[in-house]
C-alpha cells in the first residue's frame, strides 16, 4: 500500500553536550608564529573569561557522525516531493553551490577596494538587470535579506514617496488571504492595517476595494497569483483604483514562479514588489534560510531605493553612497551576496526561454495534481489554478479528520506535508504546490497517497488521526513545549534544579 | 498529463489570462548555458576580484579559517534542501541542531535564551531595540558612536517611522563610550543603550560602568558584538539585558557581505518578546525527547500585525555552519583560537602608532602619520596585501587613521610588511 517509504535504519544520537568528554578536541591550529600574549596582561583580569561552561569537547570524527546522524532525521527536497504551497520547493541545482564557493567571490571582503571587487559587482549588476527584465520593473535592489525584509524595504519606499508628495497617509490595505508578513510589515513602517475581504471566487472584490480606498490609504499589498493560487484577473483595474486615489500597489512576489516569462508585474501596473530568490530562483532553503528578497520598483520610486546603489563609472562599477532621498540602509553591506550568485546561476542556466518553460511546467504539474485530486477533495475555488491548488478539508471534516491530520498521514507515505490551514480564508486549507521540477512519476505517487488517505478517512479515520506511524519521532507535544518552554540544554543536575 | 487535464497544449494553461496582462514578448536574456559555461562565467568574474590576497580588513567581517567539516555537513541535502522545520516528526535533524545552536549561543554570551537566528548582526540591532521599547514601554534609544556605523544606519532606517528617536553617544579619547556624555543624555525616557564590545575600534567597553548607569535610569542595556571569536576569551556580556550579535566569524565566508547569521539572546523573563523562531524541547507520543518550533504566538504567521517582528525566513543554514564550527573548536579550541588572534593583533599593533590607548582584541586603529591610509594601502597592494579600512569614510574626525585586523590567518612576515609600509620604507 505504501509504496514510497519503508523502514530503514536511523541512528539514535544524543545532544552534542551529552557526547562530550573533557579534553577531547576536533581542531588543529597552526603553531603560533609570534610571541604569545598573556590575555590577563593585555585585557585586564576582569575582562578575561573563565572556561565556557559545558561547551562541547569532541573529536573531529564525532562531529561528523553527530551531524550526519541528525541529518537523517530530516525530510528534504532531495528525498522527495515537498508540496508546501507558497514555498516553491524546487530542485536546488548543485552547480549553484559550486559557483557560490568560487574562491575570489566567496572570500571577497565587502570593504576591499572597488577595483578589486569588479567581479562581485558584476554579479550584482547582472542579477539586477535580469530581475528587472523578468518583472518588467525599472530598477532593482538586492539588499534585503529575505521576503519580509523586502516587503519592509518596499513599504518604506512607498512611505518616502508619499511623504515627498505631501503626506505619508495612514493605512495599508491587505486582502484577508495575504501572508502574515504583510500586515506585520505595514506596522513596522508606522501604518495601520485594514483587511479587505475576498469575494466568493477567492479574489479581491472590486467594489469592496473601491469603497476601502480612501484618501488615507497609502497602498494595497497584494499577492498575485494570490494565496489560493488564482490569478487576480482584475489586477489592472485594481491598480487603477489605487492610482486614481494617489495610492500605490505593492505586490508580494512569493508566487512569482507562476508568472516568470508569462506576465510581468511592471506591465500590469504594480509599483513595487519583492521576489523571494529562495523560492522562484531555486536557492536552497537550508532548513529556514538564508533567503534573499530582491525588490523591484517603478521609475517613480527609484530615488528612494536603499543605498548604496551600484553605478557604472568610466573605469568600472562603483558604489554610490550619495542617495539623498534614499530610505537608508536596511542591512549592512550589499545583501546576501552568496544567495545572489546562486540565483544568477539559475537564470543563466535557464535563459529567457527556459525560464518561461519552467513556469509552464509548474502550471502543468499543479493543474495535473488538481485534476487527479478534485474527485476526492473539495477544491476551494472553481477559478483556474496557476502554480498551486488549494483544497478544503470539508469532506474529511465530516469524519472528524482535519487538514493537519491528513498532512501527518502523508508523512507515512513518504511525503512532506502540503501547507496546512493557510490561507485563512479557506476552511481547513490544503495548499499544494508541486513546482516544475517534479516528474510525472513523483506526482502520480503523491496523488496516489492523497487518494489513499481520502479512502482511509472513510474506512478507518483513527488511522489518519493518529498518524504518523512510520517516523522515528511520532507526534510531538507542541502544547507543552509552548506552555513550559525549554529552549536550551542544561546539564542534568542544573536542569533538575531549574525544574524545582 | 495534458490529456488528463483536458488541455491541448501548455499554452492553454495561461490562455485564460486577460490579454492586457499577458506578456507576449520574449525575455531579453541570453539563451540557457551549460554547467561548464556557468562555472566558467563565475571563474572569470572571480578573476576580476581580489584573489589570493592577504587581508587586514575586519570591521564587522573577519577572515577566519573555515574547517573542512563545516562544508561537508552543510552540503548534506538533508540540511541544505529542507524547509523551515514546521512538521516536527520529519524535521528533528534541523530542530535538534538549532536547539544546540541556541544553547551554545547562551553559553558563549552568558544569556539564558537565544533565538534561532536573525538576518545578520546589523538587523539584529534594531530588532533588539524594538524589543526594548516593548519591554520598557519607553521610546528613546541611545547608541554609541563606537558601534559599527552601518549597524547604526540600519537602526535609523528601522526606527524612523515607529516613533523611536535615536541619539548617539560620543566616544572618549581612549576610544570607549564617553561615560559623561552617556550620563548627560540618559533620562527616564530611554528604553535602551546600545554599545558594542569589542567595539568598532576593536576596544573592550566598560560594561560594568555603562550597566550601572543604565540601571540608575531604568534603561535596558543592549550589547552588540561583531567578532564572535572574542567571546572565546573575553568575559561574556552578562550585564546585558539583550545581546545582539553577528556570527560571521564562525565559519561563514565573507562572501562580499552576506549571507551571515545574526542572533538575539536575552534573559528568560524577556523570552516572549523575542523576535524570530525559537526551538523548544518537548516529548513525543512515546515519551521520548523531541524538539519543535515554539512560542509561535510571537510570530507573524499567527499574530499578523501584532507580531514581535515581520521576520519569517532567517539564516538557518548559516546558524548550522556556526554550530558545527563551535563544535569543532569546542571549549579548548575557541579559547586557543581567540588567544592566537589576540597575540597576532598585538604583535602587529606593537609596530604601529595607535590612535587609542585601551584594551583591544584583534582589531585596532592606527595613525598613518603624514601618509594617507590610501597611500599605505596602495603600497601594500603591490605585495598582494589588502591593508586596513581607512576610517575617514565613517568618522571624519579619524581621517588619517585606519582600522586593522589580524587573525589566526595573518602571517608574521605579512605583518612585518605592513609595519614597513607604515614607516614609508620599502616594504
Amino acid at each position: 500500500m505504501i509504496n514510497k517509504v519503508s523502514k530503514h535504519i536511523v541512528q539514535n544520537e544524543p545532544l552534542i553536550f551529552e557526547r562530550t568528554s573533557p579534553g577531547k578536541r576536533g581542531y588543529q591550529l597552526p603553531e603560533l608564529d609570534v610571541p604569545p600574549v598573556d590575555p590577563v596582561q593585555a585585557l585586564g583580569a576582569k575582562n578575561v573569561r573563565s572556561e565556557i561552561e559545558d561547551f562541547p569537547e569532541v573529536s573531529e570524527f564525532e562531529v561528523l557522525r553527530h551531524f550526519s546522524r541528525l541529518s537523517t532525521w530530516n525530510y528534504a527536497i532531495d528525498l522527495g516531493l515537498y508540496p508546501l504551497g507558497s514555498c516553491t520547493m524546487k530542485y536546488n541545482p548543485r552547480v549553484n553551490e559550486v559557483v557560490a564557493r568560487t574562491e575570489g567571490l566567496a572570500w571577497a571582503h565587502p570593504y576591499q577596494p572597488e577595483h578589486l571587487s569588479q567581479g562581485a559587482m558584476q554579479v550584482i549588476a547582472a542579477l539586477e538587470h535580469a530581475l528587472g527584465e523578468i518583472t518588467g520593473m525599472d530598477a532593482v535592489t538586492l539588499q534585503p535579506a529575505a521576503g519580509a525584509h523586502g516587503e519592509f524595504t518596499g513599504i518604506l519606499m512607498i512611505r518616502a514617496l508619499l511623504e515627498s508628495r505631501g503626506g505619508a497617509r495612514s493605512k495599508i490595505l491587505v486582502p484577508d488571504s495575504a501572508h502574515g508578513t504583510n500586515p506585520a510589515t505595514a506596522m513596522m513602517v508606522g501604518y495601520s492595517v485594514e483587511n479587505i475581504k475576498s469575494n466568493d471566487r477567492g479574489v479581491v472584490d472590486l467594489e469592496v476595494l473601491a469603497r476601502a480606498v480612501t484618501d488615507d490609504v497609502a497602498a494595497l499589498m497584494i499577492t498575485n497569483p494570490n494565496t489560493v493560487g488564482v490569478f487576480e484577473e482584475n489586477i489592472r483595474k485594481i491598480c487603477g483604483i489605487l492610482h486614481d486615489k494617489g495610492a500605490l500597489v505593492y505586490m508580494d512576489g512569493a508566487n512569482m514562479n507562476a508568472l516568470v516569462g508569462v506576465a510581468r508585474p511592471g506591465d500590469f501596473g504594480v509599483d513595487v514588489m519583492h521576489l523571494n530568490l529562495h523560492k522562484t530562483f531555486s536557492t536552497p532553503h537550508g532548513g529556514g534560510g538564508p533567503g534573499a528578497g530582491a525588490v523591484a520598483v517603478a521609475q517613480v520610486l527609484t530615488p528612494f531605493l536603499p543605498g548604496p546603489r551600484l553605478r557604472r563609472a568610466a573605469n568600472g562599477w562603483t558604489w554610490n553612497y550619495d542617495c539623498p532621498q534614499s530610505i537608508g540602509r536596511v542591512r549592512a553591506f550589499y545583501g546576501n551576496f552568496g544567495v545572489l550568485i546562486r540565483a544568477l546561476a539559475y537564470i543563466l542556466a535557464h535563459g529567457g526561454n527556459g525560464l518561461r518553460q519552467a513556469t509552464l511546467d509548474a502550471l502543468l504539474n499543479a493543474n495535473y495534481l488538481r485534476t487527479l485530486l478534485e474527485p476526492h477533495y473539495q477544491i476551494a475555488y472553481e477559478a483556474p489554478s496557476m502554480h498551486e491548488c488549494v483544497f478544503s478539508d470539508d469532506r474529511q471534516a465530516k469524519k472528524g479528520v482535519r487538514t493537519g491530520d491528513i498532512a501527518k498521514r502523508l508523512i507515512d507515505y513518504g511525503f512532506h506535508p502540503y501547507t496546512v490551514s493557510f490561507p485563512l480564508i479557506v476552511r481547513g486549507a490544503l495548499m499544494i504546490e508541486p513546482t516544475e521540477t517534479e516528474s510525472k512519476l513523483e506526482l502520480d505517487q503523491f496523488a496516489g497517497a492523497m487518494i489513499s488517505i481520502a479512502k482511509e478517512v472513510e474506512d478507518n479515520p483513527e488511522l489518519v488521526l493518529k498518524a504518523p506511524h512510520s517516523t522515528r519521532t511520532p507526534r510531538v507535544d507542541e502544547v507543552t513545549a509552548a506552555r513550559k518552554p525549554v529552549v536550551r540544554w542544561r546539564p542534568a543536575a542544573a536542569a533538575s534544579q531549574a525544574a524545582d | 498529463m495534458l490529456d488528463v487535464i483536458g488541455l491541448r497544449s501548455q499554452e492553454d494553461l495561461v490562455s485564460y489570462l486577460p490579454s492586457e496582462v499577458r506578456f507576449n514578448g520574449r525575455l531579453r536574456l541570453e539563451n540557457g548555458k551549460s554547467e561548464y559555461e556557468i562555472i566558467d562565467y563565475f571563474k572569470h568574474l572571480a578573476d576580476e576580484n581580489a584573489n589570493g590576497y592577504a587581508t587586514f580588513l575586519g570591521a564587522g567581517v573577519y577572515n577566519h579559517y573555515r574547517p573542512v567539516l563545516v562544508d561537508t555537513v552543510v552540503s548534506r541535502g538533508e540540511f541544505l534542501t529542507s524547509y523551515t522545520p514546521y512538521p516536527a516528526e520529519i524535521s528533528q535533524g534541523t530542530l535538534t541542531s538549532i536547539f544546540e545552536f541556541q544553547t551554545m549561543v547562551c553559553q558563549l554570551t552568558g544569556m539564558e535564551v537565544a533565538n534561532a537566528s536573525m538576518y545578520d548582526g546589523s538587523s539584529a540591532v534594531p530588532e533588539a531595540a524594538m524589543m526594548a521599547v516593548r519591554i520598557t514601554r519607553r521610546d528613546k534609544i541611545l547608541i554609541a558612536r563606537s558601534v559599527h556605523p552601518e549597524y547604526g544606519q540600519v537602526l535609523r532606517t528601522y526606527t524612523q517611522h515607529q516613533g523611536i528617536p535615536v541619539e548617539e553617544i560620543k566616544y572618549s579619547k581612549n576610544g570607549r563610550v564617553d561615560l559623561d556624555d552617556l550620563k548627560s543624555k540618559l533620562s527616564e525616557g530611554v528604553a535602551a543603550i546600545i554599545v558594542q564590545t569589542p567595539n568598532f575600534f576593536g576596544i573592550l567597553e566598560q560594561l560594568d560602568e555603562i550597566s550601572s548607569l543604565a540601571k540608575s535610569k531604568g534603561a535596558l542595556l543592549i550589547v552588540v558584538f561583531t567578532e564572535a571569536v572574542a567571546l572565546g576569551l573575553i568575559e561574556p556580556p552578562r550585564q546585558a539585558d539583550i545581546v545582539a550579535g553577528e556570527l560571521q566569524s564562525f565559519a561563514i565566508s565573507p562572501s562580499y557581505g552576506g549571507p551571515y547569521a545574526g542572533i538575539i539572546a536575552t534573559h528568560e523573563k524577556y523570552m516572549r518578546q523575542l523576535p524570530g523562531r525559537l526551538v523548544g524541547e518537548t516529548t513525543d507520543a512515546h515519551g521520548g525527547r523531541a524538539f519543535c518550533l515554539t512560542l509561535a504566538t510571537r510570530e507573524q504567521h499567527i499574530r499578523r500585525e501584532k507580531a514581535t517582528s515581520n521576520i519569517c525566513t532567517n539564516q538557518a543554514l548559516l546558524a548550522l555552519m556556526a554550530t558545527v564550527f563551535m563544535t569543532i573548536y569546542g571549549k579548548q579550541g575557541l579559547r586557543e583560537l581567540a588567544e592566537q588572534n589576540l597575540s597576532k593583533a598585538h604583535y602587529l599593533a606593537a609596530k604601529l602608532p595607535l590612535r587609542f590607548d585601551a584594551p583591544f582584541f584583534n582589531e585596532f586603529v592606527a595613525r598613518t602619520n603624514g601618509r594617507s591610509p590610501e597611500q599605505i594601502n596602495a603600497a601594500l597592494l603591490e605585495h598582494k596585501i589588502i591593508g586596513g579600512l581607512p576610517l575617514g569614510r565613517f568618522y571624519p574626525e579619524l581621517d588619517g587613521c585606519m582600522l586593522l585586523c589580524a587573525t589566526e590567518m595573518s602571517r608574521r612576515e605579512t605583518m612585518d610588511t605592513v609595519a614597513q609600509a607604515f614607516k614609508g620604507g620599502r616594504a
